[in-house]
């Protein structure tokens, strides 16, 4: 039983946390939102220069070898600073599909670029109408020759508005709804048939829908096994939510941080305003419900790249429900216990928790973690 | 990080396993599964036995008895009594009057209590709260005054559990009204077959009588019952107090809830299927055991945090917040699974010695006492209300 931080990981935690608080000043950061492009290449750079971009991939790829709680201590202090870069997406996402299901090919192409900083990806698993079942897919893949002819619309994609190269899942066979039947393929965005449009979320990071028109892909583009993608979606689709979980539970902790130093330097009728019981006792349940999310991301980070897909799900969509829920009401609290400042756009808060709000619904909301949670645990016996 | 024990404490977890197979009271286990009471007999054979195999007072000094567990291995101990349907160990003596005694105690004390306590053959119940002095402990007022070599007390205290069963009562006396409340309180043992002492059971709304008014009339105490120094005792109540919080969590007991609750729900039936199977139910389930789950790596977390020493700090007030409720909320979940036959008022059903047949399902009789009965965790042990307040002064600081 070990619940600290390797040695690795507290450095690697400190040089991100340097670097994070050196270039991601408030202003900074609104004006990369405001004024485009969403992000900043300088620091994407810098990250591959730190090897954060390298951290999932074998060693023999140039990687790090770096498991999902490397992952995680990486996400958190993501979280903690708002960092904008489509580092969930590129090196989470698309680089975890790329290990799980890549060609030899394909990885010795792809990989290297992601960790030089040259290629940024994101993964449409999606789409309009299928709300978050990913098994929902009618997007379709129609064999041409040896090439696939791809149609169809993915929602809200990932780092979708600024990623070279986009996974995106397709019908090859099988029902509407069915698991089997499915297709990754990897989609260059600017291929012919291929529209996005492009937008920033409520917390600023980009997103995009994507539109397929008859995109013609060759068989080198084709990502794993045709028809057997459904166990790679589902295990990138978990690490994805993992790492969007430790994220939020560093945005959580500065709601946390942000609220109770508040509570100790704004005073009305004469005294702080912490000084009241009932704000007292409303910042300990947030207390509270910080420290068993931080258990829970902990343990859904152990899990997260487990084979076992019933176990994984359940850690993970464990994770997604409580943080959804008990970070939401957080925030909310976060909120009214700033009374009128919290309400500003100036002030800092609202940004972390349009963080967290983001987190709650991206990759299945807590109706959809809950319910997959009691299918997992209680319906199969 | 690894959520994995280490070998060393997945082999004491089979040792433990092994010990509960043989040697706790089969008889006793059935009755715990049916919901049926535990009376005196049954704490008393449940702490022999553990006597015997000598971890009765883990948590002791080794020179005492005590057996150097880590708190990983007390945690793993109680996991494995809970699934294993033990009674509670009752905590009065070994647990709370105990280390008062190793610690403050003289050696005179030590000898004539120690044993007795590890033995099981004297039972304790704790003196403390009283009708004017809940949450506001320190404002108690039963009086002991020194004549001779006599402390006369007089007074009244209450909730006293078990003190039908006990032989011996450690209570908190007032003996200086002229300092800072306090200041003036010290730490008396008291035999309960002293003349002046009477108890009334209070029956509570479970329907049963745990708990009793103790009143004190005129009674004559040993002057060398009394532990340590006098107008002291305000300290050693916190510290019994503080060895209170170790295990406060009972992820154990909700562990046992949860699988309970799962028969419950697998045997109820609901719109032609399973109740467990249905979405409304099913998502309240789900949500407990989320809850449960991050209340097991909470408390794994802390134990992991003070390491092989220490005791934990403020942060065992989350464990106590969260722990009490989740011991509601799957004693609530049970209730409502069972439907119309919690309804039922079969207090008999619960007795070890009915002849009677209960209605509905075997489990139904025991849930809404259950019920009932779990209210009472978010009160006692400091409630909820007073573990935020501790939250608030030790880790936010406000």
């Amino acid at each position: 039983m070990d619940f600290g931080y390797s040695e690795e990981q507290v450095l690697f935690s400190n040089s991100l946390q340097k670097l994070l608080s050196d270039s991601y000043s408030v202003d900074v950061r609104r004006k990369l939102v405001a004024e485009g492009p969403g992000y900043s290449e300088d620091i994407w750079k810098a990250y591959a220069e730190m090897g954060l971009l390298a951290l999932p991939f074998p060693e023999d790829m140039g990687g790090l070898d770096g498991t999902s709680v490397d992952a995680m201590v990486v996400a958190i202090e993501l979280g903690r600073h708002l960092a904008l870069e489509p580092y969930i997406p590129t090196v989470i996402m698309a680089g975890g599909a790329l290990k799980l299901a890549g060609s030899d090919a394909q990885k010795s192409d792809l990989i290297e670029k992601i960790i030089s900083g040259d290629l940024k990806m994101a993964v449409g698993l999606t789409e309009p109408g299928s709300r978050f079942d990913m098994a929902e897919v009618s997007t379709r893949a129609a064999a041409d020759g040896d090439d696939y002819i791809l149609s169809g619309v993915k929602s809200v994609v990932l780092g979708g508005d600024v990623a070279d190269k986009i996974i995106v899942s397709a019908r090859t066979s099988g029902e509407t709804r069915s698991e089997d039947g499915l297709t990754l393929f990897i989609v260059d965005a600017d291929a012919d048939g291929v529209t996005r449009e492009g937008y920033a979320l409520l917390d600023g990071r980009g997103g995009a829908d994507i539109t397929l028109e008859n995109v013609r892909i060759t068989p080198s583009a084709v990502l794993g096994t045709v028809g057997q993608a459904w166990v790679i979606m589902e295990q990138v689709a978990d690490q994805a939510a993992a790492a969007l979980c430790a994220e939020s539970l560093g945005a959580f902790a500065r709601v946390n941080e942000l609220t109770l130093e508040y509570l100790k330097i704004r005073e009305q009728f004469g005294q702080p305003i912490g000084k009241f019981q009932v704000l007292q006792h409303h910042m300990a349940d947030m207390l509270i419900e910080y420290e068993n999310a931080q258990s829970l991301v902990y343990r859904s980070s152990m899990m997260a790249d487990s084979d076992d897909a019933a176990m994984r799900g359940k850690a993970v969509s464990s994770t997604k429900v409580y943080l959804g829920e008990r970070g939401h009401t957080s925030c909310q609290s976060a909120i009214q216990m700033h009374g009128g400042i919290g309400m500003t756009a100036e002030y800092e808060l609202g940004d972390f928790v349009k963080r967290m709000a983001v987190a709650e619904v991206m990759f299945g909301d807590v109706d959809h973690h809950l319910a997959r949670f009691g299918k997992l645990s209680y319906m199969s016996g | 990080m690894d959520l994995n024990y280490s070998a060393e404490d997945e082999a004491f977890r089979l040792e433990v396993r092994s010990f509960l197979e043989n040697k706790f009271p089969k008889d006793i286990g059935e009755r715990a599964k049916a919901g049926i009471r535990f009376k005196k007999d049954d704490y008393y054979r449940w702490h022999k036995a553990l006597n015997e195999q000598g971890w009765v007072a883990p948590h002791w000094p080794t020179e005492h008895g005590g057996t150097n567990w880590t708190p990983v291995q007390s945690n793993i101990f109680d996991e494995e009594c809970f699934a294993a349907g033990t009674p509670r160990q009752l905590p009065f003596g070994t647990r709370l009057v105990g280390p008062v005694i190793i610690h403050f105690g003289n050696d005179a004390q030590k000898e004539r209590y120690l044993p007795t306590i590890r033995s099981g053959e004297e039972f304790w119940c704790q003196g403390f709260s009283e009708p004017g002095a809940g949450s506001d402990l320190a404002s108690l007022k039963t009086r002991a005054v020194l004549e001779g070599d006599e402390w006369v007390v007089n007074g009244q205290k209450t909730w006293t559990t078990t003190a039908q069963y006990a032989d011996w009562i450690f209570c908190l006396v007032r003996t200086n009204t002229d300092v800072k409340k306090q200041a003036g309180i010290s730490f008396l043992l008291i035999d309960m077959k002293t003349p002046g002492i009477s108890v009334r059971p209070i029956l509570t709304i479970d329907g049963d009588v745990q708990i009793n008014e103790v009143f004190l009339e005129d009674v004559r105490v040993p002057k060398e019952n009394l532990v340590g120094e006098v107008d002291k005792g305000w300290t050693y109540a916190k510290f019994l107090l503080g060895n209170e919080r170790t295990g406060i969590a009972g992820v154990g007991l909700c562990k046992n809830d949860l699988e309970n609750l799962k028969t419950i729900a697998r045997s109820e039936r609901k719109n032609g299927k399973l109740l467990i199977e249905d979405p409304l139910f099913q998502a309240r389930l789900s949500r407990a055991e989320i809850d449960l789950t991050a209340l097991e790596l909470t408390n794994m977390r802390m134990l992991f945090d003070i390491g092989d020493e220490g005791t934990p700090g403020a942060i065992a007030s989350v464990l106590k917040i969260r722990g009490s409720e989740l011991q509601q909320r799957f004693a609530e979940l049970q209730m409502e699974a069972t439907g119309s036959y919690a309804l039922p008022w079969q207090q008999g059903a619960l007795e070890p010695d009915w002849n009677g047949k209960a209605v509905g399902p075997a489990y139904a009789a025991a849930r809404s006492p259950l019920y009932y009965d779990r209210r009472k965790t978010t009160i006692y042990g400091g409630s909820t209300e007073v573990q935020k307040n501790i939250i608030t002064k030790a880790i936010l600081e406000l």
